[in-house]
């Protein structure tokens, strides 16, 4: 076990290495000067300069790409050129939107699909299994975005029951700010949902075949039963990978559904920015992103690996 | 012939040819501004409806069909010539370094959140549909290439590879001759399903703004104009989305259909 998690471990620093320097060469061949975007038409050549050296845009790339790298190590992200804060404080500040979004939205696509996939793969080739199946083939053709302007037409501007958007923000209590965020979360899961329900469905088709299945039911247990207690665990093991992957979906599928509720997530944070050139902050927030699923697939291999003795050996 | 194959080829045929169709005739001009006809709802003269502009609905979902299409089938072009070569030769050295260098490096890309960094790739190079189409095909290729390995891997354990090297071909001459015609379905039903994938990232990229731009009509477009006006012309929004709605389903159907009536091991499965 030992063994594999250094493995891993190594694969995941190579590729948090390779992911930032895509990231800042991407940056680097932005063109256009944010010296000269911060302060406008009219600046002196000599402000240009002093304000290039105050951002370190004046020292070589491998000397920035390597500030960068250990900055955002120790927590540093660096200073935003448009509001000339700290880039760590912006994003702990969007994150409180950003990540109950995304937790919130796989919490209800689990509570969704669960019961769904195990309904369907129960009543397999009859009519129950054939409308849920049918409702997840439209769920995974819907976009998302569509689907939340759908829920703010319907739930928000006919029926007046949640706000059409913004966030209330968490000190207006609890339930306030989770009414805020229970639209975008519902738009975002959908979609998910529907694919976890089918994943959730055919895990349970196979080990429903397996032979453990066929002794349990031999020594007397019933179906659901039988289902129960060796049926569901077994299955919960490709379903776990696929909710792990999904996690790092929704943090950055969130970018597009916080543009349509206007929540001030990392999403408008990355546009919001994108218009103003302030790169930085792109490119802090998009090597957040990876970071964050790069390591929860990390830690979805390892629990695989936890949960399966197996896959440690076959490595 | 499945219900689903049979369904999904329908509304693939019907999409593909409103997109032809509206390249020699579409009801009105697609770009023609008509403010006094402005936000009518679906009508005899205008079938969709009309938008903030007066434009005719119905003949800009024809013509947005038309950059759908193409920015979904230029995406999945680079994700076929690119990855299913490399899928091929990772395949052929299989377990060599060649082999663990493609397979690592796809791990790579797949670990990227797609969607950030077509994001960051049409932000920093301009928004446009050709961008968006780079920044969706690369997010292809590692696809490609994966389901290219896995279906090429049991292949070269078969007889008549076998026989193939016997008869002194090489590696590239077997891959292209003897492996490539044997997965030729695998990679069909994969390109339906990233074809759909790729119809769904232009919509959100081009909502976003940073897909086609104007005056090329697209669906995610014209869903960002009705975003503001959807109380008072809901229409707007709900055209542009059931299109994309019934082409992505249209596809996906299309590829569950191919994928069982091409593979006969897993008909006999799945009755």
């Amino acid at each position: 076990m030992l063994r594999y998690t250094l493995k891993r471990l190594a694969s995941l620093l190579i590729s948090l290495a390779i992911a930032s320097l895509v990231i800042f060469a991407v940056i680097e061949v932005a063109p256009g000067d944010p010296a000269a975007f911060m302060l406008g038409l009219n600046a002196q050549e000599d402000t240009l300069a002093a304000l290039r050296a105050e951002l370190g845009l004046d020292q070589s790339k491998l000397q920035r790409y390597l500030a960068w790298v250990s900055g955002m190590v120790q927590g540093d992200f660096g200073t935003s050129y448009q509001y000339r804060t700290p880039v760590s404080e912006m994003i702990a500040d969007r994150l409180w939107v950003s990540l109950p979004l995304a937790l919130y939205a796989l919490a209800l696509s689990t509570l969704i699909a669960f019961p769904a996939g195990i309904y369907a793969a129960s009543r397999r080739g009859k009519t129950g299994d054939v409308a849920v199946m049918s409702a997840t083939q439209l769920g995974v053709a819907i976009p998302n975005f569509w689907f939340a302007m759908m829920l703010v037409l319907v739930f928000a501007i006919n029926l007046r029951w949640f706000g059409a958007g913004g966030f209330a923000g968490w000190d207006k209590g609890f339930w306030a700010a989770l009414k805020s965020l229970t639209l975008p979360a519902i738009a975002l899961a959908l979609p998910q949902a529907a694919i976890l329900a089918r994943v959730m469905r055919s895990a349970l088709l196979d080990v429903l075949g397996e032979d453990f299945m066929r002794t349990a039911r031999a020594k007397g247990l019933s179906r659901a039963q039988a289902l129960r207690r060796h049926g569901l665990r077994n299955a919960l093991i490709p379903v776990l990978t696929i909710l792990g992957l999904q996690f790092s979906f929704l943090l950055a599928g969130g970018i597009i559904i916080e543009q349509v509720f206007y929540l001030p997530g990392l999403g408008r944070l990355i546009f919001q920015s994108i218009s103003a050139r302030d790169l930085i902050v792109v490119e802090s927030v998009t090597m957040l992103l990876v970071f964050a699923v790069i390591v929860v697939n990390f830690t979805v291999d390892l629990a695989y690996a936890i949960v399966d003795p197996r896959l440690r050996q076959r490595q | 012939m499945s219900r689903a194959l049979a369904l999904g080829g329908c509304l693939t045929v019907l999409v593909a040819c409103a997109a032809l169709m509206s390249f020699i005739w579409t009801p009105f001009d697609h770009a023609a501004l008509n403010i006094p006809a402005k936000l009518q709802t679906p009508n005899g003269t205008h079938w969709f409806g009309t938008d903030h502009f007066g434009r005719d609905i119905f003949s800009m979902i024809m013509v947005g069909a038309r950059t759908s299409i193409a920015v979904a089938f230029v995406a999945v072009g680079i994700g076929v010539t690119l990855g299913v070569p490399l899928g091929l030769w990772a395949a052929a050295r299989q377990g060599g370094w060649v082999d663990e260098v493609i397979m690592r490096g796809n791990d790579l890309i797949f670990a990227f959140p797609s969607l950030v960094i077509a994001i960051l790739i049409t932000a920093v190079f301009g928004a446009g549909a050709v961008n968006a189409i780079i920044a969706i095909g690369i997010f292809n290729v590692p696809v490609f290439a994966r389901v290219t390995r896995g279906g090429a891997l049991p292949i070269w354990a078969r007889e008549f590879i076998l026989a193939a090297r016997v008869a002194g071909k090489g590696a590239t001459r077997i891959s292209i001759e003897h492996v490539l015609p044997n997965i030729a379905n695998l990679l069909i039903v994969q390109a339906t399903i990233q074809f759909s994938l790729g119809i769904l990232a232009e919509a959100a990229l081009s909502y976003v703004g940073l897909g086609a731009q104007p005056p090329t009509p697209s669906w995610g477009r014209m869903l960002a104009d009705a975003q503001t006006l959807v109380s008072i012309a809901p229409h707007m929004a709900l055209v542009p989305g059931c299109a994309i709605i019934l082409t992505v389903l249209g596809l996906n159907l299309l590829g569950d259909g191919l994928r069982d009536r091409l593979d006969p091991k897993l008909q006999a499965a799945r009755t």
